[in-house]
Formats: C-alpha cells, structure tokens, sequence
C-alpha cells in the first residue's frame, strides 16, 4: 500500500485498488477465469467489515489449491473436499475468528459432500465460498457433479447422459434445506450487474457467520473457458444461457435480522 | 493407596488428554474405543473444551488438523478400520508439521475384522501408514496406567516435535480397568505459544500458512529432507523400552497386552529354570533399537511374540541382523495368545529351535 | 497370592459391576488388581463374563484361561466355564438360574439360590452380591467390608441408601456358603 500510496501523483484521488485481504501477487489462473473475480470479491468483504486481522482461510484442492497464497490472511491448506471440516476445528479453537472456506464443485459437491452437508448440519458459523463452474478444472476438464446434461468433459466425450452419469446437483437447494444453514444463496460471476449481486451474496454470508447465524454459503457461477473450449466472452454468456436455467440465482435462506424475502428480491438476476 | 483410581484403559487415557491439556476431541464411533468419545463428550464443556461427533473418520481428523493447525493440543481416536480412513489426514498433518494425537485401540483385520484385540495395525503405524515419506511417532503401552503416562508424552512431543503422534493400544488395553495414578492437570494456556499456528494475524504480522502442496519438485523434496532430520532427531532422542531380567541368554520382544502375557509365561519359564528376559517396546517408532543393542552381545536368541502374523518381528529381524536367530509366534484376528503357548515357543528356542 | 476369578451370567445380572466392586476392594487393600470385561455385541442382554486378578504383585496379564474360581450366575455361564477352572478351584454357582450341578469332582463346589435369596432380601437385584459373599466366604482374596467400602465410593448419593441391603446380601450369601463347608 505505502509503495501505492508514494506513486499516488499529488491530487489524484484512489478510486480503484487492490484489496488489502488480497495478497500483491500474480495468481495461476488462466485468462478469462472468473477465480479472481470471486477472490476479489471475498478481500473486499473482509475490509469492508474489517475483519481481515481475525480472518482465517481454508484453501481446497481444485484450481484454488493455492488460494492460501493469495488471500493477506492466515490460511490453512485442506485435503480433498476436508474443507468444512478443517475449517470447523480451526472455528473451534477460535471462535473470535472469521473462518472462511474457498472450495470448488469437486470438492465441495462430489468428494466433500458430507463435510459440507454436516457443516451445515451442525450450523458451523463459517463462510463457504462455492465456486460452481461446471467441471474439474485443475485436472484437465473431467465431468463434476454440477456438470450439466449433454455437457462434454474429458470423461463425459458424447457428453453428460444421465442414464449413466447422473444429473447435476443442485448444493444451495440442497443446504437450504438444513436447520444450521443461516445464509444460502447462488449467484453468478457472468456480467457487471451479476457480479454486483455477488458480491452483496459474499458480504451477506459472512455477516450471516458474524451474527451467529450459522453456515453462510455462497455458490458463485463461475467459467472455466479453458476446459469448456469457449472463448472468455462465450464461457460468461453460457453461465447465462445454459447455467443459470439448470442453476437458478437467489437467496435460498437467510436467517439473518434482515429476512428472506428482501434479500431474495435483492440478489436473484 | 491415596491418588489410586481404578480406571477403564479408555477413561483414563481420556482423562489423561483433558490433563495433558487436550481440549478438542473430534471422533466417530467405533468399537472397541466408545468410552473414548464418550467421556470426552461429557468432560470437555467442564474445562471450555469441544468434542464434536464427526460425520466420519475423514472429517474427525480433518478437524484435527484444522485445530491443531489452529495451535490446540486436539486429539482423535478410532480402532482399525476407522484408524484407515484417518491416514490421508495423518499424511497432511506430517506433512503441514500439524501436532495431533490419533489414538488406535485395534482390533482385528483386515477389513471390517472383528471386535478383538489384535496388533495387526503395526505397519500402518510405524510406517506412516498414508502416502508419501512419513513417520508418526507410535507409542504402545502394556497398562492403564503406562496409557495415562504415554498419552501426556503423545502431546508433548507432537507439540515438540510439530508431528502426530500415535497411541497404538487394543481393544484389551481400553476395556480392562486397573488402578491408575492421573497426573496433574496442565493448564493449555500455560503452554508455550505457537507462532507458526493460524490465529488471524490481528494486522501485527505477515499471514501464517498450514500447508502441505509444494508443486515445485525441489521444494517438495526439501520439505521431505526436512521432515527426514526431524525423525533422526526422534530416532535419536525418544526411543522408550523396558527390559525385564537383562541378565538373560534369550529375550521375548513384545509390545503391549502382548507383552504382558509374555510376561506370565517369561515367569514359568525361570521357574523352570530358563534365563529369558523381556525386551518390551514403549515407542514402536522410533522403534528401540538402543535397548536391543543392550542386550545382543549375550543373547543367544530372540521370540517375538504379536497379535499379528508377524510385523514388529521385522523391526526386530532389523536390528539384530543377523547376530542371533529371531523366531516368531503370532494369533491374530482377535485371538490373544496364552501364556502357555508362549511357553511352549520359549522352551523352543532355549532347545535351539529359533529360525533366522 | 494372585487370585483371578471369572464372573458370568446374563447381562443385567451385575456381573460386571460384581467383579469391579472385587476389584475396588482390591485395591483399597493396597492389592494389584485387574478387571478385564467381554466386550461386544454380547454385552446387550446376552451373556457377560468379566476376570478379576486380585495379587500381591503386580499383574502381568489380564487374561486368565484357567481361573483359580468362576462364579456363575446362569446355565450358559456353567456350560462355558466349568472346564477352565484349575483343579481344586472353587465354583460358586447360582442354583436359581442354573438347574445343571457341576458336573467335575474336582473343585470345591458352592451351590446357592442367589437369585431366591435375593428376593428373600427384598431385591433381585443384589443376587450379585449374596454371590460374591458366598465367593468371599471361600476366598477370603479381600474382607467383605472393603467390598462395601468400595460401594460407597461407586454409588452415588442418593444411592447410599442402598448399601445397608447391600451388606445383608454379602453376609446372607457368606452364611449359606458357609453352612454348605461345614454341612
């Protein structure tokens, strides 16, 4: 920031900068990815409520195995789809903490469903930042279990047929349903006004966790360009076109003092 | 008789890591270690603690992790076939330098097994057990009352050492009750702090980070030469083991409730007029090789003695490479071996009958 | 002296908590003393075993295959157990529960209604204990009254009240023990 603020030329005045939450380096993601969307958008939320100096990180296997490089906050590393549950011993320890997960489809739908699912069953106040973007991206493009149907992957090659590989599944709906689960909604990282929306999601999931709320989830549709085969632009408007039908956007539950209701008409696209 | 207790092995070794300032236990049931997350479950809110049931041996130790990455003294506990599902969370807690202590009252395998005691869990533990180049340490006690000691050494030296530990007992060792003496309990927040452990760094530090992914191959490798030094250092330092009648021409090595029954039948034997002695290891890793070496220039042949069909004998083959014949007389599944057969495997190879 | 006794019957009869009452007893003695339950699906309302080894030195194994004593509380527990007690070993069976006498000349045999006796007392439920004092009067491994020392330390206090009915059953199953040696 010091090194910023010296460059500043006398009168100009700051209107667009990095995070502080956000760590000053280059990250892996391909081009067109919408990771640093998300990332920006949960280093904003953790200034913005200040609370970056008590935040602690769970970083995930995925294409954001190394999130605990890129976030300015104490992180832990966690096994497979482990995320919710590593998350849960640290929020244990330190209750004072704002104890934050960053998981993908892989791990958070297929691998980890039962951490989740519990996470949320036991009302863990922890934040849940759930990147949906239809696919395995860090090994190559295998189908997840939010790959949508006919969708080709690298193991799905005539495309998803859920005769035999099942339909996709639906998490926000799923952990909507779960007395611990205090904020629960889907949003989508496809365009301005989207990502707009989003954000407030991400804010609100972890306000739902400071107020004690219980489990605060954000699912956030992503692109994956690469692995769809699309160009940066086309992967943003097949979130809109193809995902979000099969995904619906909006708040799920909120349990928080604000309601359900005016945070439904709020978020939903 | 003042300070005695008479404890179920399970209790008191619960008891012992609420001492030892244990104060979050993650778990899933399992016979034969029940009592283990039972106690823990009615006994941590008592001193600020959290037990929480996990979903699955998975999660448990996950939670682990995540609370001892948080800088807590955590514990979990399983028997056999839960004790696998722990080692992918046991392999990142090595490797991330997370302190933990998993204890596993085995019983027999492989696969669902049975409910028995057994000690057929010894390679998984002394191996490292998950993936990659790991050690844990592995302490195997032979009473309540050595389970109650062992298990504040578990967390001191998984603190020290920044490594999990393991607590190989079985499903004899937690259900029998003896009398124990319960150490004085250690207040955590006397503890020593732990600046490498996730708190929030407050905006007074750089962010700490508990990791275990290196995808440069050198680096990889550098955090494994680490970790390497680290257990020259335990092997070096922690070798724990009791030796009975060191005097002796013949050694039986056994560990645990084993050992115990060695014991009886190591008495008949010098009644009749035999010198055997018992070679007991405490520590299984670091396995206690000094404690042999003590011994080997004298001994004209070792018994090792397991619930198993032969894995610490290989340690021991190890050690003694080739300087006296090492024989061996296992049951496993859950059979526990009696005095008597031990017996007759003694007299065999006082007559000479031990093989290479 | 080293003393290890089986104890078997139903579960729910007390046999678990007779031999931990054995061993406490023990204990308070400035005795070595284990307790070594079965475990497992039998202990839901089958049968329940547990050894006691009540020694001056400290006990190497838990495990006793041929008992110095076996008291048995029900038919199966007889069928099981009988074999395994050393020659010359002592039987206290329950003649409520068990219609089968012992069946080896070699043991000292005590035979008592204890579950009769029990109700005789005014509870079933401390057949365990008028068993226990019959075993004691044999095998004096520990005195009766550190049995109930240790019942007073085991019960908790709005239980006390139990353990004057507790001491009747001990010296009710001690006296019939008794009668039957010198009968």
């Amino acid at each position: 920031m010091t090194s910023r603020d010296t460059e500043r030329p006398l009168g100009a005045e700051v209107v667009y900068e990095r995070p502080r939450a956000l760590a000053d380096v280059v990250t892996h993601y391909c081009p067109g990815c919408t990771h640093g969307i998300a990332h920006r958008l949960v280093a904003e939320v953790l200034d913005e409520l200040d609370v970056a100096g008590r935040a602690i990180g769970v970083a995930s296997v995925g294409c954001s195995v190394l999130a605990y490089k890129y976030f300015n906050v104490d992180m832990q590393q966690a096994a497979h789809g482990r995320a919710p549950a590593v998350a849960t011993g640290i929020k244990r320890v330190h209750p004072e903490a704002v104890v934050f997960t960053y998981q993908g489809d892989g791990d958070l739908a297929a691998i980890g469903t039962a951490e989740i699912i519990h996470a949320a069953m036991r009302g863990e106040n922890l934040t849940v930042i759930f990147i949906n973007n239809a696919i395995f991206g860090m090994t190559g493009g295998q189908m997840a279990p939010t790959t949508l149907v006919a969708q080709k992957t690298t193991t799905t090659p005539r495309g998803r047929d859920p005769a035999r590989a099942g339909y996709p599944i639906r998490v926000c709906e799923m952990v909507s349903v779960l007395d611990g689960a205090g904020y629960v909604a889907r949003a989508a990282l496809s365009s301005p006004s989207n990502i707009a929306r989003a954000k407030k999601a991400v804010r609100k999931a972890f306000e739902s966790q400071l107020g004690g709320y219980g489990l605060g989830l954000v699912e956030l549709l992503s692109s994956c360009n690469v692995n769809w085969g699309m160009s940066p632009g086309d992967a943003l408007r097949w979130i809109e076109t193809d995902m979000i039908p099969v995904y619906p956007l909006g708040v799920f539950k909120d349990r928080s003092e604000a309601g359900a209701e005016a945070a439904r008409m709020e978020v939903a696209g | 008789m003042s300070g005695k207790v008479l404890m179920k092995g399970n209790e008191a070794l619960a008891e012992a890591a609420v001492r030892a300032g244990c104060r979050f236990f993650f778990g899933y049931p399992i016979t034969p270690q029940n009592e283990i997350p039972e106690y823990m479950s009615g006994r941590l809110p008592e001193v600020g603690g959290q037990f929480i049931q996990a979903e699955s041996e998975l999660a448990a130790i996950n939670m682990v992790y995540g609370a001892g990455g948080a800088g807590a003294r955590a514990m979990t506990s399983s028997s056999s076939p839960g004790v696998s599902l722990k080692q992918e969370g046991i392999s990142y807690m090595a490797a991330a330098e997370v302190p933990g202590v998993i204890v596993n009252m085995v019983r027999g395998g492989p696969g669902l097994g049975g409910i028995q005691p057994a000690q057929s869990d010894y390679f998984q533990a002394t191996r490292g057990g998950g993936h990659g180049d790991y050690r844990t340490i592995v302490f195997g006690p032979a009473t309540v009352q050595e389970m109650v000691d062992v298990v504040g050494k578990a967390f001191e030296l998984a603190d020290k050492y920044r490594t999990p530990v393991v607590i190989l007992g079985d499903g004899m060792l937690g259900q029998m009750m003896e009398p124990v003496v319960l150490p004085e309990p250690i207040d955590p927040a006397s503890l020593p702090p732990k600046a490498w452990a996730t708190t929030g760094t407050g905006g007074r530090r750089p962010p700490v980070v508990i990791n275990s992914l290196y995808l440069d191959a050198a680096e990889c490798e550098a955090m494994n030469r680490r970790l390497q030094a680290k257990y020259r250092e335990i092997c070096a330092r922690e070798q724990m083991a009791e030796i009975a009648f060191p005097d002796s021409e013949y050694f039986v090595a056994a560990y645990g409730t084993t050992a115990r029954i060695c014991r009886m039948a190591i008495q008949e034997a010098r009644a009749r007029g035999h010198r055997v002695g018992l070679l007991r290891p405490v520590t299984l890793w670091p396995f206690p090789a000094e404690a042999f070496e003590t011994v080997i220039g004298r001994a004209k042949g070792f018994l090792t003695v397991e619930m198993s069909l032969g894995q610490m004998v290989e340690d021991v083959r190890l050690v003694v490479a080739g300087r006296a014949p090492v024989s061996f007389y296992g049951r496993t599944g859950g059979v526990v071996p009696s005095s008597d057969e031990i017996l007759i495997e003694i007299e065999k190879m006082v007559e000479g009958g031990g093989s290479m | 002296m080293r003393l290890a006794v089986i104890m078997a019957g139903f579960g729910g009869q007390g046999v678990m908590s007779m031999g931990q009452l054995l061993a406490y007893a023990g204990m308070f003695e400035g005795k070595e003393v284990t307790w070594l339950p079965s475990y497992g699906p039998e202990m839901r309302g089958g049968t329940a075993n547990c050894t006691v080894i009540v020694s001056d030195e400290p006990v190497a194994s838990p495990v006793e295959t041929k008992p110095d004593a076996c008291i048995i509380m029900n038919r199966p527990s007889l069928d099981r157990f009988e074999g395994a007690v050393v020659p010359g070993g002592l039987l206290v069976i329950n003649t409520s529960l068990c219609d089968k006498p012992a069946s080896r000349g070699d043991l000292r045999v005590v035979a008592l209604p204890a579950t009769d006796l029990a109700a005789e007392l005014g509870d079933v439920r401390v057949a365990n204990m008028v068993a226990l004092g019959a075993f004691l009067a044999v095998e004096p491994v520990v005195q009766a009254a550190s049995v109930v020392d240790a019942l007073k330390k085991a019960l908790p206090a709005h239980r006390q009240n139990l353990i004057p009915l507790n001491e009747r059953a001990l010296a009710l199953g001690a006296e019939t023990a008794r009668a039957q040696l010198t009968a």
